[in-house]
């Protein structure tokens, strides 16, 4: 599987990422820069979790309008499949490619912890992995993930099983409505979610339950 | 002849911070009254902060090479060799007063200071840790600080995308008007791609690199370098603000730019800004600097040349470049959007020229300003020695098993986990033991090597005992990485006194700095880098002397470390290490009997530190062992609790015939550690701790949900969690004073 890294000035976990893909699919995911207008031939673009421009004006919203996006739009529509992890979730709601917002969490400050995913579809191109209802280890590691949206595309996305990933029971860490982590698409190719998968991909993290998320999207384009 | 358009007088000089004999002394050298630029420079350079003018005799005494030290104390960082081409480069810094009058900023600029301070030197950096110090619970500011610091450390570190991994809090009634923010960072570097500060050759180009500069923290150094009284609210416009953002592109930058190769030397403006960087890139290399201020970019509009010379504006760096290459390296900080402007240029006069508007603001010479700043031996008196306290005259509480649900509950013994939540500390993906055990552990690359981490001192032991406190927070160190594999490398230290002016304040730093001296050399652990911070008063009332060590190991295999956690039922545990019961100076003294400041410390002997914790490195490193806990702060009692809490394994234990319970179980002798091993293994490893000379002694099982001491009713698993985790949360949750 070929794959792409979109890095923004003041993304920080792109190499969590690169590194990632590259021990999952054994292929070298490509890095490219926000500026560039074109993204490569690729069958999974993603983009990285950080701190693109800051934060500043709203998480997401000054990178939703870097060069690249234009492309990244394209592609999405297109049906490349497009990954966005923490501020690539924020970027691609800012992008308007995926409903919903991401407010500051809940209880007001960063949080980093391990929390237990529940699979609310495992039928989608990046969870056919787990089983349905699986509950699974991944770290969150965020100060804006608490998942909002308006009650119609709430009901949709709910109607529609739109919703991949929930917060466990009592594990929700950030306010998030009906604990989602992770919401996918209505043509199922882009993925939003707010854990890290990526840092949860060999021993030394603990466990690896990510690695099933890659694997899907691995299987998918297969 | 330079224009002085400023009359210099007494007043002038003392708001500058400079004693009359040090404003002779600046007549002397340079033979004319200096402008105000120049007094501004020379503040700048003599005082506390950056001069060292007080420590500087004491420093010298510390062991500072070693095998592996490939760079010692007075570049941006130390560095140390770890093999394979690799080093690590690290430091710790403090932020204190900042931080006291801001504490957002002031520790997020603390954080973003010391991580430069480790990039600088060609280092991408790999953890963070930070000793924060904070005034008693009740005192009307100290939520407010511990708030503001912990968002402000976490705020700059988790954007800035490295995990801050672990540290230490305290809270005690001496820091109730002067918070200690001590800030570490560790960065990776090649050997053969280490970066420093001396400029070479005449004639080429200075680059200013970063961010633009304002008018904030002007005189930051200088404050840092005073008392604090009730005006303090009034230095709020000298704390600078920090922009993580900014940094983490002026990292990437500067590690693009030196893998070019195009540059000759660098030099992060941290305290005294343009100043300090230009002058040290001189000085160091017997080169004269000449800056044109007007290239400096500038956040606002009409700033003066002393203005300038004393911001204290985040996010800068200084370069000076290969000038072929000058195109190139324009061509990588356009890419990240950073402003470059070549300011100035070296010279072979050795004098230190600045130009504002094509007039010269400053001529001084650039040697004197840094190696002829004062140096004081100042007058100091050895702390007496503390009697010894007996156990007879330490009563025992009447409920063990309560007394210790108490003390795992106490400001200073509960959970940190309100703070390290806080803190990205998984970012990166190498971290195999985040916050909580007794030392971080990150893995090198793809491993198999990784390094540890930890900061330790136990104030209240310098207090009582200078000596023996400096000696302890240097053992405990080397004692935190050896219980998880770790092989102590070398340490840096974070000197927070009060007024070194006072010989009895002398006298606590002259004593902590020679018990960490014996302690380094007795244990091979260098010193290679380190910041000294003096002044920590408020109201004339003193810190307790808190020389913080921060320290790092180096672990061959990641997979054979260890962790505190319990990892099955029906293993044996073991203590490790000789118990004697000292009580003095302990938590259960302290903060259980309400009886402060009485007694010794318990005494540490380095040779018995050596042998056991060779017994137990070796140990791990084989895989005999499946839990390693060191015993410190709450003693024996304290250590088992948080390893039972950690692996949701409960255990029963025999108690000491020879002790009370209490004092076996909470004293804090020095030099141990609680390891569990599988029960068919026991005769082994009593037999090679026996062969290696080790005091080793079997306490009991681990299993089932509660912990039983001897006697003691036994206590659920559940509400020693419940009284561990709950005390900061609930502290935290309750309405700001206002």
């Amino acid at each position: 599987m070929k794959s792409a890294v979109v890095v923004f000035p003041g993304s920080n976990r792109e190499r969590d990422m690169l590194y990632a893909l590259a021990h999952i699919t054994g292929v070298k995911p490509i890095a490219v820069w926000h500026t560039e207008t074109t993204l490569p031939d690729v069958d999974l673009v993603v983009l990285p979790g950080g701190f693109s421009y800051g934060d500043y004006l709203r998480t997401g919203a000054i990178a939703a309008r870097a060069n690249i996006m234009a492309d990244v739009a394209r592609k999405a529509k297109a049906g490349t499949r497009v990954l966005g992890v923490c501020n690539g979730f924020q970027i691609l709601c800012e992008a308007g490619l995926l409903p919903g917002v991401l407010m500051r969490n809940a209880q007001l400050k960063f949080v980093c912890r391990e929390v237990l995913l529940e699979v609310a579809n495992a039928k989608t191109a990046f969870t056919s992995k787990y089983q349905e209802g699986q509950i699974w280890r991944c770290p969150v590691a965020h100060g804006d993930g608490n998942y909002f949206a308006s009650p119609e595309d709430l009901a949709r996305l709910e109607g529609e099983g739109q919703v991949a990933l929930r917060y466990a029971p009592g594990h929700n860490p950030n306010g998030s409505l009906n604990d989602i982590a992770g919401i996918i698409n209505t043509h199922g190719n882009v993925f939003g979610m707010m854990p890290h998968p990526e840092n949860m991909i060999e021993p030394l993290n603990g466990a690896t339950d990510g690695r099933a998320l890659f694997e899907s999207v691995l299987e998918a384009v297969a | 002849m330079i224009r002085n358009d400023v009359t210099i007088t007494p007043e002038l000089v003392a708001e500058h911070g400079l004693k009359p004999d040090e404003y002779q002394r600046i007549l002397d050298l340079i033979g004319r009254e200096p402008t105000l630029t120049e007094l501004g420079i020379f503040s700048a350079m003599w005082n506390e902060h950056c001069s060292y003018k007080s420590s500087k005799k004491w420093l010298r005494t510390l062991p500072t090479t070693g095998e592996r030290v490939i760079c010692g104390p007075g570049e941006n960082a130390g560095v140390v060799d770890i093999g394979d081409g690799q080093a690590i480069i690290f430091k710790m810094e403090s932020h204190n007063h900042p931080s006291y009058i801001e504490p957002h900023q002031g520790a997020a600029t603390g954080v973003g200071g010391i991580l430069r301070d480790v990039f600088t030197m060609g280092a991408r950096p790999i953890a963070a840790l930070n000793a924060l110090r904070f005034g008693e619970p009740g005192h009307p500011r100290t939520r407010h600080i511990v708030s503001g610091v912990v968002a402000g450390v976490g705020g700059y570190g988790n954007s800035f995308g490295v995990p801050t991994v672990g540290g230490e809090v305290n809270f005690d009634p001496s820091y109730n008007g002067n918070c200690l923010v001590n800030a570490f960072a560790a960065g990776l570097a090649d050997t053969d791609k280490i970066f420093y500060s001396q400029a070479k050759g005449v004639g080429l180009p200075i680059v200013y690199l970063g961010s633009k500069t304002g008018r904030d923290g002007i005189h930051g150094a200088t404050m840092a370098s005073a008392e604090f009284d009730h005006d303090t609210e009034e230095k709020r416009p000298t704390v600078q603000i920090g922009d993580p953002f900014s940094e983490k592109l002026l990292l990437e930058a500067c590690l693009e730019l030196m893998a070019s190769g195009a540059v000759i030397a660098i030099q992060d403006m941290g305290a005294a800004g343009l100043t300090c960087s230009a002058v040290e890139m001189g000085a160091k290399g017997d080169l004269g600097v000449e800056l044109d201020l007007d290239k400096v970019p500038c956040r606002e509009d009409g700033m003066t040349a002393y203005e300038m010379m004393l911001s204290e504006s985040q996010e800068r760096m200084l370069m000076v470049l290969d000038p072929t290459r000058e195109k190139d390296a324009e061509a990588i900080f356009t890419k990240w959007g950073l402003d470059f402007a070549v300011i100035g240029f070296t010279t072979d006069d050795l004098r230190f020229r600045v130009k504002r508007h094509g007039e010269v603001m400053a001529d001084l010479p650039i040697k004197e300003l840094g190696d002829q700043a004062p140096e004081y031996d100042r007058p100091w008196i050895a702390t007496a020695k503390p009697q010894a306290l007996a156990i007879a005259n330490v009563p025992a509480p009447e409920d063990i098993a309560a007394t210790l649900v108490e003390m795992l509950a106490l400001p200073d013994m509960c959970s940190r986990r309100w703070v390290w939540e806080q803190y990205d500390n998984l970012i990166q993906g190498n971290t195999a033991i985040g916050p909580g055990g007794d030392a971080a552990v990150i893995r090198i690359g793809n491993g198999p090597k990784a390094l540890a981490f930890t900061l330790d001192v136990t104030p209240r032991y310098c207090q009582a005992d200078p000596v023996e406190g400096g000696k302890q927070a240097v053992a405990e160190c080397w004692r935190n990485l050896t219980a998880v594999g770790a092989e102590p490398l070398a340490i840096t230290d974070n000197l927070n006194f009060g007024n070194p002016e006072k010989p009895e304040i002398m006298g606590q730093f002259v004593g902590c700095i020679q018990g960490i001296g014996e302690a380094c050399r007795a244990l091979d652990f260098p010193v290679v880098s380190g910041n000294v911070s003096l002044y920590n008063e408020t109201n004339g009332k003193g810190i307790l002397p808190t020389p913080a060590i921060g320290a790092v190991g180096l672990l061959p295999d990641v997979t054979a470390r260890a962790t505190i956690a319990f990892k099955a039922e029906g293993e044996a545990i073991m203590l490790i290490g000789e118990t004697k019961g000292h009580l003095g100076q302990s938590i259960y003294l302290r903060d259980i009997l309400g009886r402060r400041e009485e007694g010794s410390p318990p005494p540490v002997d380095l040779a018995t530190e050596r042998r056991n914790g060779d017994f137990i490195r070796q140990e791990i490193r084989v895989g005999n062992v499946t839990a390693v806990h060191d015993l410190s702060d709450g003693g024996l009692f304290v250590a088992l609790a948080e390893m039972a809490m950690a692996g949701r394994i409960g255990a029963t234990i025999g108690v000491s015939e020879a002790l009370p319970a209490h004092a076996w179980g909470f004293g804090e002798d020095q030099a141990r550690y609680l390891v569990t091993l599988p029960e068919a293994q026991l005769g082994h490893f009593l037999a090679r701790a026996g062969q290696a000379g080790v005091p080793a002694r079997f306490l009991g099982l681990t299993g089932g949900e509660q912990l039983t001491l001897g006697k003691a009713s036994p206590i659920s698993l559940e509400r020693l969690r419940m009284a561990h985790e709950g005390w900061l949360p609930a502290y935290m949750a309750q309405a700001h004073e206002v």
